[in-house]
């Protein structure tokens, strides 16, 4: 992807708050997301993960702080894992469609780029927990999307099966230059394929890259010693260019 | 024998042609015992046209909506989940009902008719209730059929997609309170639920689209309003219980057929 293009902020927020009731839920978050960045949100159950997605997307309302989004920047957001009623027939081509206008050949062309063209005409409740979760990431390619959001993006899947979706979700982003926001509670796996950490616990505990993150005290208070070099063993998977990124936190080797 | 039967097949139809498509997501949102509230309410409903001079359907869908509302407001708090939200309104307006029935000595009702209804009772007033509602319903329905799939399917991913979610979920809560009012004078209380789940739950055995399960569950209903209405006439037999056991053999019917074909 071309480097002029990687600065450009697509996603920015300041001070975001959540509140449900009078209990915060995430406090005063402040992020910044630039095109082609993978961006990745850890940290305990609760932590607030899925509700600063939500938040980011407008799914929830905001109760203070500034939220800024790149204008007409094309989203493609996968839910955590969703069950559709058995009582519902519904193929995988018009899951794709709910909401947006495709062909099969265009619905088919995400589904290769996700590796399941062959799932086009299947009934949604045949599929598996992996070939769920592919269909729902070529749901949101079908968007053509600057971003794409993705919430928990291996919930339901197998080990092996995990790391070839996490490797499937780095392509993408080497070949379409999208930026990734994912929330993921597998520090081990997403280590490796993040270029930042933002480790949530209501408030942002510590961000920065993975490098950094594992040695903060805030991160080994939350997950354990034992997880710190959870870097170490996957690091070798950690083959992208490092010409990215220049906003703060970050270390280059 | 056509003549006097003409009403209540034109009654009849009209209500499962609208009660195809509302039941089947009736049947996908697990809202069954929503219409079953509806219906509870129905009591209260009449009591109060009666109290102050309303015309029935009127009355009822006074209450009816009302609660769709209620339980639209009260589904915005968390603790308490929908099923939990949806008896306290049932039995609470079901005894509210039942106690201002009681209390006005004036009101001599045929709880019966109100139960069962009779569709071979059918006057032209009623036939321009249901015209009304059928020509207010089905297009309603085709408006907002693709947005309220997508929010069934899973609805923070239809809000993320610029579905105005509440809006639609509020317009289906409304228009299922409508349809149920109208359509409880002519086949009564206890029948109005079966009426939309039945035919949507024995279309789904044969159905691979969400279209064609709601046109099915359309066909379905007429079928056994059709077919019950004739065992009514010939048997002498009350029409709405011989409508519904229609429809329950018809169900079963699909399903044995359902079966053998994913044996196929």
């Amino acid at each position: 992807m071309p480097d002029t293009a990687n600065t450009e902020s697509l996603l920015r927020c300041r001070g975001l708050s959540v509140t449900l009731g009078k209990h915060p839920i995430i406090d005063r978050i402040d992020l910044n997301l630039n095109r082609g960045q993978i961006m990745t949100v850890i940290g305990p159950n609760g932590a607030g993960k899925s509700t600063l997605i939500k938040a980011l997307l407008g799914i929830v309302p905001i109760r203070s702080g500034q939220l800024e989004r790149k204008r007409g920047l094309r989203i493609g957001y996968m839910p955590q894992k969703l069950h559709i009623d058995d009582s519902l027939p519904l193929s995988v081509y018009r899951l794709m469609t709910l909401t947006q206008a495709a062909s099969r050949d265009q619905a088919k062309a995400a589904l290769a780029q996700t590796e399941v063209s062959h799932l086009l005409d299947r009934a949604v409740q045949k599929l598996s927990g992996g070939e769920f979760q592919r269909v729902m990431l070529a749901r949101a390619l079908l968007k053509d999307p600057e971003l794409l959001v993705l919430d928990e993006p291996v919930q339901g899947v197998d080990f092996t099966g995990e790391i070839e979706l996490y490797r499937l979700i780095q392509r993408l982003r080497d070949e379409r230059g999208c930026a990734i926001l994912m929330v993921s509670h597998d520090l081990h796996l997403v280590m490796a394929a993040t270029d930042e950490v933002i480790c949530l616990n209501g408030h942002v505990c510590c961000s920065g890259a993975p490098e950094n993150v594992t040695k903060a005290p805030e991160f080994l208070a939350m997950f354990g010693p034992q997880h710190a070099d959870a870097l170490a063993f996957y690091s070798h998977h950690h083959d992208h260019r490092h010409s990215l990124h220049e906003q703060g936190g970050h270390v280059h080797d | 024998m056509i003549e006097l039967l003409w009403p209540a097949l034109v009654a009849g139809t009209l209500i499962a042609l609208v009660a195809g498509p509302l039941g089947s997501f009736m049947v996908w949102r697990r809202m069954a015992y929503f219409g079953d509230t509806m219906a509870h309410s129905g009591l209260l409903g009449v009591t109060l046209a009666v109290i102050l001079n309303l015309h029935l359907t009127l009355g009822v869908a006074l209450v009816t909506t009302t609660l769709a509302l209620l339980l639209f407001t009260l589904q915005r708090q968390k603790r308490l989940p929908t099923d939990t939200l949806l008896g306290i309104l049932s039995h609470g307006s079901l005894a509210i009902g039942m106690l201002a029935l009681a209390f006005s000595d004036s009101i001599r009702m045929d709880l019966s008719g109100l139960l069962f209804g009779d569709l071979l009772a059918v006057n032209p007033t009623d036939l321009i209730w249901v015209g009304t509602i059928t020509l207010i319903a089905l297009p309603l329905m085709a408006w907002m059929w693709k947005p309220l799939l997508a929010i069934t399917v899973h609805e923070d991913l239809a809000k993320a997609e610029g579905i105005p979610t509440e809006r639609i979920r509020v317009l289906y809560l409304i228009l299922i309170a409508l349809v149920i009012a109208v359509a409880m004078k002519i086949v009564g209380i206890l029948l109005i639920t079966a009426l939309l789940i039945i035919p949507a739950a024995g279309a789904r055995w044969l159905a691979n689209t969400p279209e064609q399960m709601a046109l099915g569950a359309a066909a379905l209903g007429m079928l056994s309003i059709w077919l019950g209405l004739w065992f009514s006439w010939v048997a002498n037999a009350p029409s709405g219980p011989a409508i519904v056991v229609t429809a329950v053999v018809a169900f079963t019917l699909l399903l044995v057929a359902g079966l053998l074909k994913k044996e196929a």
